[in-house]
């Protein structure tokens, strides 16, 4: 068989210096390190800055899962799934604990990483500080004097204007008790998932051309208010219509039919392989 | 006075540019007004040495250009001085200068001991945020992560300086000129600055406006006991506020004394031009 590209898309020099870029981001975690990022066969803001940290890494060996917004079959993850298959002929699978690489946006998958793993997050808006400040020879001022009130005084707004921090997503975390890290849009529900993972988690911006990472067990801290702490989506007493789960992260479906509202794992494989039996959890549905 | 300054500046320069060698040597250098005619280097600040004490009121006065927004910027931070040094009476920066200390420490120092109101208060306001959240700014910088405890200070302040707590959640661009300015002082005052910088403060804003601005600031120095610095072009602000007045020109302190020495006798020929026109 010829290959239309070299191995993974890149020619080798742009892989290493992705590489490096990565190597850094792991030594200093929380850290934005601004790399060259390259014209990709997809548009920026789909995505092209955790391909790019995909195609830097990813070696014949490795096991690839990319998800959109919980799920493995959205139009975005399916054309990122089939280029990264075309250039390198990798086993692509739906089983989070299956892959080595797990490529995603807006979401941590439900089913703990482990150890040797590596989740690489998509990142549209790297800057937790942008919307005080414009200026990105600022804002790197900022992060070098660790001062960071700007973050905060973004989240006492919101407290002020609705009684609580509203970030519907992209909450800022502390990382290592240094850097204040955009975590890249995840509900806050899945910031804690970031706390001493045990997989490396890369994030990748294409169309900032910054690459972050937070390395295997490192302290990532929400931000929060002594008076006012950190909180999860709630969803009460719900559960999943599918498989009855109770902790995971639901998406709201309306009926409209019916006039009916239901709950749904938004993490679609974690839903099938609960009603499958193959993983259990809080609240399962016994189908024997 | 008895007591030690609170503040204590020695020889402090602000350059901008980098000078050749026609103006390198302060013997020799021939300077238009305050800029080297040669290489266009602007000495902004020269030689400036003055004392604060705790509790006085210290006017600058001087024509536009003279280089007093310059100095303010410069005792704050916004701005590095180019030479001199700075003193602070404070038990952890005793016998410290401030402007070799490193930004990070020098933001420190600006965020527990200074505070500063800004000759345009798009300046010194987020005016997208609300005025209860900018006030709160000051206070996150200063360490303080309790909404609870800021919202207090903040409504404190807000009545203090007369903006109606109905409106504490506003966006200061919402406001007047008068109540951004108010908006301003109390953001300044939030963390209890012992030392307190003022440019300009009352600069445009109507003339009853003005009055009651700077009956604010008299009574929060009565009431507080804070350390001021106040800059001002205009003499009448200078005469009623200040204890002790230096006259700027071209960059230089060209007289200081007593406010009602340096306005009713002036020594020297350019503040006895200054003073007389304007009487
Ligand atoms: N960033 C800069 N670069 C070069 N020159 C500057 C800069 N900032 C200020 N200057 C110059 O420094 C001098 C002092 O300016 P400054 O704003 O301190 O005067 P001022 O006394 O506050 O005047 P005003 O009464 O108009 O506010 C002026 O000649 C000004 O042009
Ligand atoms: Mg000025
Ligand atoms: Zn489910
Ligand atoms: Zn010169």
């Amino acid at each position: 068989m010829t290959r239309l590209h070299q191995f993974a898309f890149f020619d080798e020099g742009s892989k290493k210096e992705i590489r490096r870029t990565i190597l850094k981001a792991i030594s200093i975690p929380g850290y934005q390190v601004p790399f060259s990022s390259r014209e990709m066969p997809i548009a920026r803001g789909w995505g092209t800055g955790g391909l790019q940290v995909t195609l830097a890494i990813i070696g014949q060996e490795d096991v690839l899962k990319v998800i959109d917004q919980g799920s493995d079959e959205s139009v975005n993850a399916v054309n990122i799934k089939k280029l990264v298959e075309k250039t390198t002929g990798v086993t692509i699978t739906e089983k989070t604990a299956e892959a080595t690489i797990i490529q995603s946006r807006h979401r941590i998958p439900e089913q703990t990483l482990t150890e040797g793993q590596v989740l690489v997050l998509q990142v549209p808006a790297p800057e937790p500080l942008r919307s005080v400040e414009k200026s990105e020879r600022q804002t790197k001022i900022l992060h070098a004097e660790e001062e960071y009130s700007g973050a905060w005084l973004q989240l006492f707004e919101q407290i002020m204007k609705y009684g609580q921090t509203n970030t519907g997503a992209d909450h800022p975390v502390y990382v290592a008790g240094r850097y204040v890290m955009a975590p890249s849009p995840i509900p806050r529900f899945d910031n804690h998932k970031m706390n001493h993972s045990e997989a490396l988690i890369l994030l990748g911006a294409g169309r900032e051309k910054k690459i972050y990472a937070v390395p295997p067990y490192t302290d990532v801290r929400s931000l929060a208010f002594e008076d006012y702490p950190f909180t999860v989506e709630s969803f009460a007493t719900e559960a999943c219509h599918l498989c009855g789960a109770t902790d995971t992260y639901l998406d709201e479906i309306i009926d409209a039919d019916k006039d009916k509202v239901y709950y749904q794992c938004n993490d679609s494989h974690h839903c099938l392989e609960r009603v499958n039996g193959v993983i259990e959890g809080k609240g399962d549905i016994s189908y024997a | 006075m008895h007591d030690e300054p609170i503040l204590k500046i020695q020889r402090l320069e602000k350059v901008f540019g980098r000078g050749c060698s026609h103006c390198q040597h302060e013997d020799t250098r021939q300077l238009e007004k305050n800029f080297c005619p040669y290489c266009g280097t602007v000495y902004a600040c020269r030689n400036i040495s003055f004392e604060l004490f705790p509790g006085e009121i210290l006017g600058i006065v001087g024509e536009s250009g003279s280089g007093k927004s310059t100095l303010m910027q410069c005792l704050y931070f916004d701005e590095t001085a180019t030479g001199g040094e700075m003193f602070i009476n404070h038990e952890d920066f005793k016998g410290k200068n401030i402007f070799a200390l490193s930004n990070q420490q020098k933001r420190n120092v600006r965020n527990h001991i200074l505070g500063m109101v800004y000759q345009n208060p798009t300046k010194g306001l987020k005016m997208n945020f609300s005025s209860i959240g900018n006030i709160a700014e000051k206070l996150i910088a200063a360490g303080n992560r309790h909404v609870g405890e800021m919202e207090r200070v903040g409504m404190e302040l807000l009545d203090k300086v007369h903006i109606p707590l109905f409106r504490m959640k506003e966006e200061p661009k919402r406001f007047s000129g008068g109540m951004q300015q108010r908006v301003q002082i109390a953001k300044a005052l939030s963390n209890y600055p012992p030392i307190l910088f003022l440019d300009e403060v009352t600069t445009g804003l109507d003339l009853s406006v003005q009055a009651s601005v700077l009956d604010l600031i008299k009574t929060i120095q009565r009431e507080m006991g804070i350390s001021m610095i106040v800059v001002s072009h205009d003499l009448a602000v200078i005469r009623m506020l200040a204890d002790r007045t230096m006259v700027m020109l071209n960059g230089e302190v060209i007289e200081a004394g007593l406010t009602d020495q340096v306005l009713e006798d002036p020594q020297d020929a350019y503040t006895q031009q200054l003073v007389y026109s304007l009487l």
